[in-house]
């Protein structure tokens, strides 16, 4: 059985990083693995999305409605436009941050309302301020890895496994950093 | 050693171990990280070329030199380099040639969804399709071998889930190769009609032979599981359709795509009541089938359009369900791609708005500046289209139509194919304007160097490429370096350079803001002086927004303190902030 969690957030917010940092966890405890990333044009602040797949064997990259089992949302709009992904039983983790898309700010469209509300009464959301936490690790850039923090906590795999992909994956000098912001969202 | 990896960093691993020496370039969407990961590896020398059709000449020449070569390019870079591909298939190699070419299904990063394999077959070049990270190492490493046994180049076709998904796989060790002997064979490598002639002829039996090795070929692999149902398929819809179907069919899956076999395909039709093609973008395979008078489903239970799902397969093939989902209840605003907070281009297309002018358009990050607010950009059909279509809507329009038209390129882009255009319009006797968007990078690939830059792919220093003395050595008499972000000078030079009837460029100077070197600091915010007259808004950065009370917000985690929109605030309402 494969376990399948889709990222999902705006370009630029590091979503390629927790892809991989979450890619090289489960190989490390053993699973078979495909990361899909994306690349390119959608990159520029549009929405991207990531899937990482894990399990005794995997053969499709890519994860299709309701055949999510956690998504990891970085924003909340985009969380939002992924929840038909979302496996029946399975979890939303969400940062409540809002980044208003091009649409809302050229004033043709709202930002809708009440996301979290709206989600809680379907599916199973929990929502998490990702940049407060990333802001006292020391860096607002790290929410990627306060969000991989409290998605471990959904997984079979241990604490220290994760701390040493982060190590294994993230340049030395941001190290401290990321691991704090893994700590902090562990502890979420 | 396995290791998880990209399969565009396992065509490189691949690459690498057959013993590659020379790999040239143009970079590509989703093709890029191939060239850029074989410059991991010392033993290759390894560059970005000016385009696609200067790399496959540069691997052509290395092959023929006796080195193992290759050049890898996106699906509309193999448009660029086809002239050279055709006649390479005539000569052979001497060295192992291959060319990697990666489709975009779905159009994740490109301009259209065309299907490389049309070329294999129209070159007669044989082709093979990895489904994963592993067979991109494996293929990639056989395409050299077989390159050599069969005198031919080969392509490696990858397609955007393929080269940007990471699997496992297994790393190997190089094989060094001694570089083959150079020796002077005019009959095979002098192109003119009467070489030519005779080197049809063997082309024509290499493809039988070719054919023959397919029949047979573990790259071609049955599996049974005795079913009445066949599936053929290659590449990632194997992946797809063996997620989908499991061992609930038999699969006939393809690794080479060109040619295709016949009695394989014979013996497995005869084996099942029922018998599906699954392949993303075109019917090639099927239309193979059918040539063959096997009865096959394919498009019509099939998408040309896009990319494939298992879902999608499980449904035609088995008639399941799709799984449940939630679904949505109201419209949700798009978030479709923009140019970056700071991104020097958003200078550019605010005056091009604002003077109301058509603009020829390129391809590169640029091309957003066609998205609403800055809404500028009038046309984008391929690589330097942006200088040479400029041309003839001036030819055709007249004058006057002339001098509310501007051209808009990259550097990057300019030297690829825009330069050529540019000569057409000075030979032509054109008066249009050129802007060359010049940051200083290939922006939208994600950063490589090029020949305006002054570093070679490796980061070494170069000879840099002075584009304004290169416009200026064609016959360009009026050209300008201006700064994009003096909205006012720019401005200024925009007005003065389209109302003359001689031919001019404007150099629209700034680097990329994502760039390691260049340092905004600290954030924009707007203060009680603000008057919500919304010209701020006009720029379309990501950061700026309005607030539920009609007036505006600077979002500081977006912000990188560019300063553009203090350019544009009429009454000094915003200011900087550490």
């Amino acid at each position: 059985m494969t376990k399948n969690i889709m990222i999902v957030g705006v370009g630029g917010q590091g979503t390629l990083l927790a892809s991989r940092i979450l890619g090289n966890t489960v190989i490390s405890h053993g699973y078979d693995v495909k990361v899909s990333e994306v690349h390119g044009m959608s990159q520029r602040g549009g929405s991207v999305v990531t899937y990482v797949k894990y399990g005794d064997k995997v053969y499709s990259p890519i994860i299709g409605r309701g055949e999510a089992d956690i998504i990891l949302a970085f924003e909340m709009l985009e969380a939002y436009r992924a929840m038909p992904y979302l496996k029946k039983g399975g979890k939303i983790i969400v940062n409540t941050q809002k980044i208003d898309p091009m649409p809302v700010i050229t004033g043709a469209m709202e930002y809708p309302s009440d996301l979290e509300r709206k989600m809680s009464e379907k599916v199973c959301v929990i929502p998490v301020d990702a940049l407060s936490a990333a802001v006292s690790a020391g860096n607002q850039k790290s929410v990627n890895v306060v969000l991989i923090g409290v998605m471990a906590k959904s997984t079979d795999i241990p604490y220290d496994k994760w701390r040493d992909t982060i190590k294994a994956t993230v340049p030395e000098k941001f190290l401290d950093v990321n691991l704090k912001a893994f700590e902090l969202g562990y502890n979420l | 050693m396995k290791k998880l990896m990209l399969g565009n960093a396992a065509v490189a691993q691949g690459a690498y171990e057959a013993g590659v020496r020379v790999v040239a370039s143009y970079p590509g969407t989703p093709s890029t990280e191939i060239t850029e990961n074989i410059v991991k590896y010392d033993e290759v020398y390894a560059e970005w070329s000016p385009n696609e059709k200067v790399a496959a000449e540069v691997a052509i020449g290395a092959s023929i030199g006796g080195a193992r070569a290759m050049s890898c390019m996106k699906h509309v870079g193999l448009n660029v380099m086809a002239d050279p591909v055709f006649t390479a298939s005539y000569t052979g190699v001497n060295g192992g040639l291959v060319f990697c070419v990666a489709d975009d299904p779905g159009m994740h990063s490109s301009q259209n969804e065309q299907d490389s394999r049309h070329y294999a077959a129209a070159s007669k070049t044989p082709m093979l399709e990895p489904s994963d990270s592993e067979e991109c190492k494996e293929f990639t490493r056989r395409a050299f071998e077989l390159s050599e046994k069969f005198d031919t180049p080969f392509f490696i076709r990858l397609s955007t889930r393929v080269s940007h998904s990471q699997s496992m796989v297994e790393i190997g060790e190089r094989t060094d190769l001694e570089l083959k002997p150079y020796e002077k064979n005019v009959p095979k490598y002098v192109m003119m009609p009467a070489m030519a002639v005779k080197r049809h002829v063997i082309v024509e039996e290499r493809t039988k032979k070719l054919i023959e090795f397919a029949e047979n070929s573990d790259l071609n692999k049955t599996e049974l599981n005795g079913s009445k149902i066949g599936v053929i398929t290659s590449g990632i819809s194997y992946m797809y359709a063996k997620e989908a179907l499991g061992d609930k069919v038999n699969f006939l899956k393809l690794g080479m795509v060109n040619p295709l076999p016949e009695q394989l395909i014979r013996d497995f039709a005869n084996r099942v009541e029922q018998l599906f093609v699954i392949e993303e973008l075109d019917p090639i395979i099927e239309n193979h089938c059918k040539a063959l008078g096997i009865n096959v489903i394919g498009k019509d239970s099939f998408t040309m359009l896009g990319e494939y799902t298992p879902a999608m397969i499980k449904t035609a093939v088995l008639g399941e369900d799709t799984p449940e989902s939630v679904s949505l209840d109201e419209e949700i605003p798009s978030r479709p791609p923009v140019l970056c907070p700071g991104c020097p281009h958003r200078g550019t297309f605010y005056v091009l708005k604002k003077l109301g002018l058509t603009v020829s358009g390129d391809i590169g990050c640029y091309t957003l500046g066609a998205a609403a607010p800055l809404a500028s950009v009038d046309t984008t059909i391929c690589m330097g289209a942006s200088v040479s279509a400029a041309l003839g809507m001036a030819k055709a329009r007249g004058s006057e139509f002339n001098k509310k038209l501007v051209s808009v390129i990259g550097d990057s882009t300019f030297i690829h194919s825009g330069i050529t255009g540019l000569i057409d319009i000075v030979y032509n006797k054109g008066a249009n304007t050129v802007i060359i968007l010049d940051n200083s990078i290939t922006g939208m690939t994600g950063h490589q160097d090029n020949p305006t830059t002054g570093r070679t792919i490796r980061g070494e220093a170069t000879k840099q490429v002075d584009l304004e003395a290169l416009c200026r050595s064609v016959g360009i008499e009026h050209v300008t370096v201006a700064d994009p972000f003096d909205l006012k000078g720019f401005e200024a030079v925009v007005r003065e350079e389209t109302c003359r009837d001689e031919p001019s460029v404007i150099i629209a100077q700034r680097p990329c803001a994502l760039l390691k070197y260049v340092k905004y600091s600290g954030h924009c915010a707007v203060t009680d002086k603000c008057k919500k007259c919304k010209m701020c808004m006009k720029l379309g950065c990501p950061a700026i927004s309005e607030t539920a009370e009609g007036g505006i917000k600077i979002d500081v985690t977006q912000c990188n303190g560019c300063g553009l929109c203090i350019n544009v605030c009429p009454f000094g309402a915003i200011v900087k902030e550490d």
